[in-house]
């Protein structure tokens, strides 16, 4: 088995302009974790880097662990034991918020050091920060390395550098893999299923990470997934991905279980892809009349944080009803934990 | 004096000639050529059964790390991969720290070669001073100084009223413009070519569009000026096409492509490999193909490394931030030969891609195999295996896209002038 600290056996890491190596996706699987073991190990990659990739069983029991984390979080008990002398790093380069405390509180429920690192984007070069920001903190020997950053790849190319596992919390406009997660989660909590409902994912596909990772999972795990959004928010040959695109709500909407909607960031209407913001909610923004088009008992769901009035009207938001967006921030946190649980277990620190 | 050298029952292939025989080289030029010459008395004896022997390499599409970015290549370490490769006379871009774009840079640039000992450099003026696409630069005086032809390089040449500028007041001086063919507003902020791959990876993208746009306005162009275009690492079938009609409309247009456009596609991107992101972008398997009939149908008029030295730093970024361009001196007769060997051209015809195609777009005496003509010859054994790994290159660029590849065509030595400058 390969150990963290044994570097005599460990092969010998050149930069080759490859971003991934073969050794960086296996796990030991000579012994399986303890609390896994009933079940056997699906999931098997040594990082959370992308949705893609991931099949049926691996999503499914990191959905499975995360409900159990529901429930022991609403009892109000922890596991403390799990992660102790575990060291969480969050590394963000971005703002965020509410990823980055529910992290952080999933990382403190199941017992580990978390520390927050927040490293300016506007720093003149941020590769070169990348880079040496992931040589320092792998000289510190940490466990779990929760990245967050503007560029698209950047968490590949740091769990090329570090010893930790590294889990992308969102990496520019490539992947979201914990909101997609815990977005299937919610879904499955109050569909009680994932496979063969009718999911359509609204707004502004084309840089949305969020968009990216559902369609992913979704598609993986049986759903019929659809893109609604103006020509210009949707990106090129995305129909490849196993969705179908829709331009107008009315038909996008038609007949969904589940609405998705996304942020519509400002700077998008400064970059001329939409003209105005109250062009934009009077054709994709969602309230009633458009959430009718959806079969009745359909759900709303947005990653936050909200622009109401721009993406979604506060009318749809708060809609007790329908919107299941304060249930995501809950179902957030219960999979981060499920998250952090199984990426620790392949690292052996623990054993002789 | 240097001793004759005679290459004895070689394959002799180039400009025409395509012969099982011998060669002699005397004081630096070919002196004879044929299936059986004697052997000069002194002379050194090279016999190689199965090689072939062509003239040296000319690559009309060389960015040289000198001056200015050394930590990347100078132009000795260029010069080493070069003669490694089989290229004796290379083309060097102008965008450089300073930009080439004074006639004392021109003939710095060519003395470095000469200073070599094992290649010519061939400098290319700047169209606009500094390349900043704003003013023509002096086109007379930097031919005088030895200018082959204009460019900015990586840059393309983006007004319209500039670049009918520069094709009517370069026909005064017979000179050819080369252009980067990519409309910069389309292209801007892009790191791959525009696909389902793009959007996979959540990378911006630059559209097939974005070069057959800058290739029609420019034919249009050098229709109206009657000036020469040249353009450079042509990568879609789209702008082949629009190509391929402006040669039969007897325009003076031309152009050439790089071996990662007619072997790579965009899948060699995989996972993020920042030493697979070029300008233009890889591109799809259907434009690969294109290009591969491009060159079958002499659409293409040259194959051109396209090197670009960068450094690991340039390149160990996460893949938007990572600079563009992959090296390529020493791989670029090997990757066009595979071309050959999946039967796609015929040798003599993927020699002359090389040799003395780029040698008459650039107007000079090199690429030929004739009595008199400068014994600039490379050897190689077609067959022979060898595989890509970048690290363990020749020179310092390291960057090559075709990390891994597997390739026949190892080469066996190269002279310059008849000296022996590799093998």
């Amino acid at each position: 088995m390969l150990r963290r600290h044994d570097k005599a056996t460990q092969p010998e890491r050149r930069f080759h302009g490859w971003l991934w190596h073969p050794d960086s996706n296996t796990l030991p699987v000579d012994a399986p974790p303890p609390l896994l073991q009933r079940s056997g190990v699906f999931y098997r990659q040594k990082h959370l880097l992308a949705i893609e990739g991931l099949e049926p069983p691996a999503i499914s029991q990191l959905l499975d662990l995360a409900e159990s984390y529901v429930l022991l979080n609403r009892s109000g008990k922890t596991q403390r034991d799990l992660l102790r002398g575990r060291t969480l790093i969050n590394l963000f380069f971005e703002d965020s918020t509410r990823t980055r405390t529910s992290f952080e509180l999933a990382g403190k429920r199941l017992g580990a050091d978390v520390i927050n690192m927040a490293v300016s984007s506007s720093s003149v070069n941020k590769g070169e920060t990348l880079i040496d920001t992931a040589a320092t903190l792998n000289a510190m020997h940490c466990d779990l390395l929760v990245v967050r950053h503007d560029q698209s790849g950047a968490p590949n190319l740091l769990a090329q550098i570090v010893d930790a596992a590294v889990i992308n919390a969102g990496d520019g406009t490539r992947e979201h893999p914990t909101q997609a997660l815990l977005d299937a989660l919610t879904i499955k909590r109050r569909k009680g299923r994932i496979a063969g409902l009718t999911v359509a994912i609204c707004g502004d596909i084309a840089h949305s990470r969020v968009a990216r990772s559902n369609i992913h999972l979704l598609t993986t795990m049986g759903c019929q997934v659809r893109v609604v959004g103006p020509p210009t928010l949707i990106p090129a040959e995305i129909a490849d991905l196993g969705v179908t695109v829709f331009h107008e709500m009315a038909a996008g909407l038609g007949g969904a279980d589940v609405v998705m909607m996304l942020r519509l960031q400002r700077e998008r209407m400064s970059r001329g892809l939409v003209p105005s913001a109250r062009e934009y909610f009077r054709f994709y923004g969602l309230d009633q009349a458009k959430l009718s088009h959806a079969k009745p008992d359909a759900i709303v769901m947005h990653p936050g944080p909200m622009n109401r009035g721009v993406e979604i009207d506060s009318a749809v938001a708060d809609d007790a009803l329908h919107s299941v967006i304060k249930e995501q921030v809950e179902m957030g946190v219960a999979v981060r934990m499920a998250v952090l649980d199984i990426l620790s277990q392949g690292h052996g620190r623990n054993e002789p | 004096m240097n001793p004759d050298t005679l290459f004895s029952g070689v394959r002799i292939v180039g400009s025409g000639v395509d012969l099982v025989g011998d060669l002699l080289v005397r004081d630096g030029l070919i002196a004879d050529f044929g299936a059986s010459l004697g052997r000069p008395d002194g002379a050194i004896v090279i016999e190689a059964d199965t090689a072939i022997l062509c003239p040296g390499l000319v690559d009309m599409r060389v960015a040289l790390g000198e001056p200015g970015a050394e930590y990347r290549e100078t132009i000795a370490s260029a010069a080493l991969a070069a003669a490694a490769g089989g290229i004796t006379t290379l083309a060097a871009l102008p965008d450089t720290q300073p930009t080439i774009d004074d006639p004392a840079l021109v003939q710095w640039l060519r003395s470095k070669g000469e200073a070599t000992g094992s290649l010519t450099i061939l400098p290319y003026g700047a169209v606009t001073k500094g390349c900043r696409g704003e003013e023509l630069a002096e086109f007379g005086l930097l031919c005088e100084a030895g200018a082959v032809a204009f460019t900015d390089g990586l840059k393309p040449v983006a007004s319209a009223r500039l670049m009918r500028l520069a094709l009517s007041y370069a026909r005064g001086f017979n000179a050819r413009i080369v252009q980067h063919p990519e409309d910069p507003s389309l292209a801007a902020g892009g790191a791959a070519t525009e696909s389902e791959q793009a959007t996979r990876l959540g990378l911006p993208g630059i559209p097939a569009a974005a070069e057959a746009l800058m290739v029609a306005r420019d034919i249009r162009l050098a229709e109206l000026t009657g000036g020469a275009v040249h353009f450079a690492h042509i990568s879609t079938g789209e702008a082949l096409e629009l190509i391929r009609r402006a040669k039969a409309a007897a325009l003076h247009v031309t152009c050439d492509t790089a071996p990662p456009y007619f072997d790579l596609n965009e899948t060699s991107i995989g996972d993020f490999r920042s030493y697979a992101k070029l300008s233009p972008p890889l591109r799809k398997e259907a434009d690969r193909r294109a290009v591969v009939a491009g060159l079958v149908d002499g659409t293409v008029d040259a194959v051109a490394s396209d090197h670009q030295p960068r450094d690991v730093d340039d390149k160990r970024l996460p893949f938007a931030l990572a600079s563009a361009g992959g090296s390529g001196l020493a791989t670029l007769l090997a990757v066009t030969l595979a071309q050959v060997h999946n039967g796609s051209l015929a040798l003599a015809a993927a020699i002359d891609l090389l040799t003395a195609k780029p040698a008459a777009l650039l107007g000079i005496e090199a690429g030929r195999i004739a009595r008199g003509a400068p014994a600039d010859l490379c050897l190689f054994a077609p067959e022979r295996i060898w595989k890509v790994d970048a690290g363990k290159l020749p020179g310092k660029a390291q960057n090559t896209p075709f990390d891994g590849r597997a390739l026949e065509g190892v080469m066996l030595g190269t002279w310059k002038r008849g000296a022996r400058v590799f093998g």
